[in-house]
């Protein structure tokens, strides 16, 4: 992703009156909503939570399509709810990218994209219709009905009908979800490609882990209608008091630059802060900004520097936590230079090297995916 | 063939189910859009009102319409205080009973397409900066477009078949409330079966043909919403 976690800093600093403010309290019977939220206006924050938790209720709440009373709702300089306003829908500078595309049916897709552009004064469009047409690749499918459209086609359509409106923050209500695994592929390099060269803050709704660690640089976790905790990516992974760390395939992300390619074993080397990574080659350009994820089954740890293994990707650690993960294994929290991975093992393993919290060791790498 | 009676006739039929139609979508069109959205728990109430013209006999509606309108009625009475006339047996009074006859007609069509749509393109058209009037005429009519079709052509179709309301409030005035379902009433009457069939076998065709087009126009939409 485009970031890196010194970038992202500075940007934060810079911005830092550009902060989405919210406290929402809604009771609809049996589901209570009381969330209160302060996040940047910058890069992808995304909600994360079971079903039934309330995110849509929140991205719903701040396009304003639902009311709470006594809600109060800061995005930027612009004050779009509290107790003696409320701006309505159509007035707040957002776009909303629908959970099913829900394109107009009586309009093709060129009319769908052009249909805010038109309500938009022009002072205030900061990128063209064609743009916005070139950045989702539907060049081709202006002419088409959209009930002649797949899945994946129509979710293109409705994203360029929400950028095209120069929305001051984009809001994505699980754009993924009514997708089919190949629908799903087809739009999750365009949704990096958006976030790599708009700046537009973005607020995404998911109920995918997997989804929320390729997109996401801010998460908020909720929970029955409350927040759990909220924060950068790469620490919510990796928080034992989260429960992102005990999933199955809990993973930690690390920020790093493309550092060199080498010819002869067609590799490429990436930077971070504790080390170079040595990938597969990938067709990246050097000094660009690339997102590692690391699954912790694929992280093993020794005591020595290991010179006789095939595993290439071998740093430095000190063990940080261990927490239990049912009754024969353990997960593992390391910090490589300050940067938090996570490391799936046997509780035997663990009292075999006699693992313990402050300890110096080697953690090896297997595998290193490379998200954009 | 027509007389000239009869095809004087055949003209009021026209105007009337046409001016009929017309009222009947401008007012039908708020009055089905609020029924589709709104929460008011004694909506029920109104839907009944609306449906009573399907199950009423014409000649009760017609009967309460005449002592309405009439020169004794309060509407008809304040209309004569004010100096104008009665709206019994007049064009404007067969008007105002095919409006009310008609109207569950129009709107339950238009109520149902408006229904049929659901919040989300409303809500789409929001997020896209439209304000509430422009996302009507934007998204809701376009979206609605079976619905007046089927609306229109039922309204039409049913009022030019209207014979009870009309026998009760127009008085049968040749050349002025005179229509054709009871200029063919009267010709069977006086046995002259010529004319009857001429006058039937156009209103059937006319009927039959108007229906064709609105169930062949809505198949290429999607289902009929009536």
């Amino acid at each position: 992703m485009g970031l890196t976690a010194d970038s992202g800093q500075c940007k934060r600093e810079f911005f830092s009156d550009m902060t989405i403010e919210a406290r929402f309290q809604l009771d609809k019977g049996s589901f209570s909503l009381d969330v209160e939220l302060s996040i940047p206006a910058e890069g992808v924050t995304s909600l994360l939570g079971p079903s039934g938790c309330g995110k849509t209720t929140v991205l719903r709440i701040i396009a304003g399509l639902e009311k709470c009373h006594n809600g109060y709702l800061k995005v930027g300089d612009e004050v779009w709810q509290d107790r003696d306003q409320f701006v309505l829908p159509h007035q707040r500078s957002l776009g909303y990218v629908f959970q099913e595309s829900s394109l107009f049916e009586h309009l093709n897709v060129h009319d769908n994209v052009a249909y805010g552009v038109k309500r938009v004064p022009g002072k205030k469009r900061k990128f063209s219709l064609d743009k916005t047409i070139e950045l989702t690749g539907i060049g081709h499918l202006l002419e088409r009905k959209p009930t002649t459209l797949s899945g994946g086609e129509r979710q293109r359509v409705a994203i360029a009908r929400a950028l095209a409106v120069s929305p001051g923050i984009l809001l994505m209500d699980e754009p993924l979800a009514a997708l089919d695994p190949a629908g799903r592929q087809e739009i999750l390099p365009y949704l990096e490609t958006l976030h790599d060269e708009l700046d537009i803050p973005v607020i995404y709704v998911s109920h995918s882990p997997d989804e929320v660690a390729r997109l996401a640089d801010h998460l908020v976790l909720l929970e029955a209608g409350r927040v759990k905790a909220t924060g950068p990516i790469a620490e919510m992974l990796t928080r034992f008091d989260l429960p992102l760390a005990h999933n199955d395939d809990a993973e930690a992300l690390i920020e790093a630059v493309v550092a060199a390619h080498d010819d002869e074993y067609e590799l490429t080397y990436l930077d971070f802060a504790g080390g170079r990574f040595t990938v597969a080659r990938k067709a990246l350009a050097v000094g660009r900004s690339v997102r590692l994820r690391i699954v912790a089954r694929d992280v093993s740890l020794t005591l020595e520097h290991q010179s006789d293994t095939s595993i290439l990707n071998i740093f430095p650690a000190v063990i940080d936590e261990i927490t239990p993960l049912g009754k024969s294994q353990l997960t593992v929290r390391l910090l490589v230079a300050g940067v938090p991975l996570l490391s799936r093992i046997t509780r035997k393993s663990a009292a075999l090297l006699d693992l313990k919290p402050g300890k110096s060791i080697y953690v090896q790498a297997k595998s290193v995916a490379l998200l954009s | 063939m027509f007389s000239e009676a009869d095809l004087t006739a055949l003209v009021i039929t026209l105007k009337l189910a046409g001016i009929t139609t017309l009222i009947l979508l401008l007012l039908g069109t708020p009055l089905a859009w609020w029924m589709s959205r709104t929460q008011w728990r004694f909506k029920f109430l109104l839907e009944a009102l609306v449906a009573l013209p399907l199950v009423l006999p014409p000649t009760v509606l017609g009967f309460y319409l005449l002592l309405l309108l009439g020169a004794n009625g309060p509407l008809g009475g304040l209309l004569e205080a004010l100096g104008g006339k009665s709206l019994a047996f007049t064009f404007s009074g067969l008007v105002i009973g095919s409006v009310i006859y008609s109207m569950p007609f129009v709107i339950q069509p238009l109520q149902n397409a408006f229904e049929a749509i659901g919040r989300r393109p409303l809500e789409v058209a929001a997020t896209l900066r439209a304000s509430p009037i422009d996302r009507f005429f934007t998204v809701a009519v376009p979206l609605a477009r079976s619905g007046f079709l089927t609306a229109a052509v039922l309204g039409f179709a049913h009022t030019l078949g209207e014979f009870g309301v009309v026998l009760m409030i127009g008085g049968n005035i040749p050349g002025k409330t005179q229509v054709v379902s009871i200029a063919i009433y009267d010709h069977v009457e006086g046995l002259e079966y010529e004319n009857a069939h001429w006058l039937s076998g156009g209103l059937l065709l006319l009927s039959f043909l108007m229906l064709v087009i609105v169930y062949g126009i809505n198949r290429r939409f999607r289902p009929v919403q009536a």
